[in-house]
């Protein structure tokens, strides 16, 4: 099949037209020794089957939830996605990636961007939320950015208990509008003693992540006084099915609320594309960055959405946008909403409190076995790590041979953490499939 | 023809300033509520704030825009028209009374003497089109 429309008769007709004898004098300005002389050095070309079955043969060589047992988390979870979601998304009506423009025009998108907006702020217990972004971390820096139109304050007190990709987000975005401080950790949650002391009359923000990067959970009540006694605003970036059973953050007062969105039915699809969730309080609506879907009624009385505060976007306003994104991720926002319709509110709850008791079940049995330990005492929700008595990265690469991916090592994040192995539990994960973890590791490596 | 009271200070960014002693009660001027269209949200200091005179001190959203406004004179925000938070459309309806912004209890008064007399506001008004 040509992939180059143009026959040489078309060329001919294009180069008499512009009065130039041939291909070549359109390169004269190319200096001769610049030239390719040759053809590229390519291997022959493929027929489609050809390459199907090369890339099929690459894609079997990696390890992926799909084909193995696994207990990476770290941002990024294997809970189960029912497949009803995949039928409702690729219906042709739906299957954009992007955010409508002309939106107007696209009521069916617009009801489920509104639909999204009303679970996600049930689910976090905000008033208003927008109709997403581009995942947890983009959304986190957003916020940030966003506490600092509210009050117009200097510093930002960030927990170093954030996981580490989303802390660089946030640097890259405000490392020159205003100074950050980071806040130590003791015993895998924040250092509220330390936290106090820093926080005060040019706070802007304390920023939390509730469970936090090692799953512990965060005194949050304690941290949304803070801010609010020194007049700054709380920002709390949340596990959104830890919600089915800790306290969601319009509990503790919260004034932003962001997420990554890829635990409610979202694979994990080698790193995206993901969803950022971001939830605000009503009175800070006119600062909130993204797309807002509203519903109305028209001239007839009848029921419509509209994009709504759209003139504080970036299109419209330029340099002085609440944010240079005017976007939202709409097919993964659609797959969560179908999520969330499906599970109920019961239902995330229930996934919610498997993924709890299984996690606790496992961590108990780890830390029975000789030289391992569980560094951290604090509560924790489906996330824990584990102090190994030999390099994680070596139980990585002899389990994954079993079949099993052990978890996501720290070292790769902070080399003092080097001995440490992050184990997420999701609802999928059997009794027997710890069970056999844990003999694995009991075991070890070979 | 837009109004421009005679009695009032105006600013180029079409703000305008009543003095009355060490106050100047502020707001957008007819031709600016005019070009704006419909206003429909208006974000005004906190009482108590500072303000500088051609800085940002809030602003004006209307359906098709967001403008800045722009503090007419330097001092202290000792008052702001509440209405405004459940009625923007004052702003359209009545700018130069029950549309009014801001007060601000000045800190420099001499500064006043930049701001435009009525007449040379109404030739920048023209001058720009209108």
């Amino acid at each position: 099949m040509p992939f180059i429309p143009n026959t040489d008769e078309d060329r001919r007709k294009m180069l008499e037209r512009i009065g130039v004898a041939d291909f070549a004098s359109l390169l004269q300005d190319i200096p001769e020794e610049l030239r390719l002389k040759s053809r590229l050095d390519l291997p022959e070309p493929l027929s489609e089957m050809e390459v199907r079955r090369a890339a099929d043969s690459l894609s079997r060589k990696n390890v992926s939830q799909e084909n193995a047992v696994s207990f990476m988390g770290a941002g990024v979870y294997d809970h189960y996605i029912p497949s009803v979601i995949d039928k409702i998304v690729s219906r042709a009506e739906y299957y954009t990636a992007y955010t409508p423009y002309q939106p107007e025009v696209s009521q069916g998108t617009l009801q489920v961007i509104y639909e999204y907006q009303s679970m996600i702020c049930e689910l976090t217990g905000m008033e208003v939320s927008n109709a997403s972004m581009y995942d947890g971390a983009s959304a986190l820096a957003e916020a940030a950015l966003m506490g600092r139109s509210i009050n117009g304050r200097e510093e930002i007190i960030l927990a170093s208990t954030i996981h580490p990709r989303y802390r660089s987000a946030v640097k890259t975005y405000l490392h020159h509008l205003c100074c950050l401080i980071e806040i130590p950790h003791e015993s895998g949650v924040s250092d509220l003693d330390y936290m106090s002391d820093k926080v005060g009359d040019n706070t802007c923000a304390i920023v939390v992540q509730q469970p936090n990067f090692f799953g512990c959970l965060e005194d949050v009540f304690e941290m949304a006084k803070m801010a609010h006694d020194a007049g700054a605003v709380l920002i709390s970036c949340v596990d959104p099915v830890s919600l089915g059973v800790i306290a969601p953050p319009g509990d503790y007062g919260a004034d932003i609320a962001v997420g990554e969105g890829q635990p409610l039915g979202l694979p994990s699809s080698f790193g995206g594309p993901f969803l950022g969730i971001f939830a605000s309080k009503s009175e800070h609506v006119r600062k909130m960055p993204g797309r807002l879907v509203g519903r109305t009624t028209d001239l007839d009385g009848q029921e419509g959405f509209v994009l709504t505060l759209q003139t504080r976007e970036q299109h419209i306003r330029r340099e002085r946008a609440t944010s240079n994104i005017c976007t939202n991720e709409a097919l993964c926002a659609l797959s969560s909403c179908v999520y969330l319709a499906l599970m109920g509110k019961q239902g995330l709850c229930d996934a919610a409190k498997l993924c709890m008791e299984k996690s606790h079940y496992l961590a108990e049995r780890i830390s029975e076995l000789d030289g391992f330990q569980l560094p951290f005492s604090a509560p924790f929700f489906k996330e824990f790590a584990v102090k190994c008595p030999i390099h994680p990265e070596k139980f990585i690469a002899s389990l994954v041979e079993k079949g099993f991916i052990p978890g996501v090592p720290l070292g790769r994040f902070d080399s003092s953490l080097s001995d440490m192995l992050l184990l997420a539990v999701t609802e999928k994960r059997t009794k027997q499939e710890m069970d056999s973890l844990v003999s694995l590791l009991r075991e070890g490596p070979d | 023809m837009s109004k421009i009271p005679p009695e009032l200070k105006y600013t180029r960014e079409h703000e305008w300033a009543r003095i009355d002693g060490d106050i100047a009660v502020a707001g957008i001027s007819d031709y600016a509520q005019n070009e704006l269209s419909d206003v429909v949200y208006v974000e005004l200091p906190k009482v108590g704030s500072k303000v500088k005179m051609s800085e940002k001190c809030g602003t004006i959203e209307a359906v098709k825009a967001v403008v800045d406004l722009l503090a007419v004179v330097s001092g202290e925000i000792v008052e702001i028209n509440q209405s405004l938070s459940t009625s923007p459309e004052l702003v359209n309806s009545d700018p130069y009374g029950e549309g009014w912004m801001l007060k601000i209890k000045m800190d420099n008064p001499p500064e006043t003497g930049s701001l435009l007399s009525a007449e040379d506001y109404g030739k920048l008004t023209k001058e720009t089109g209108h």
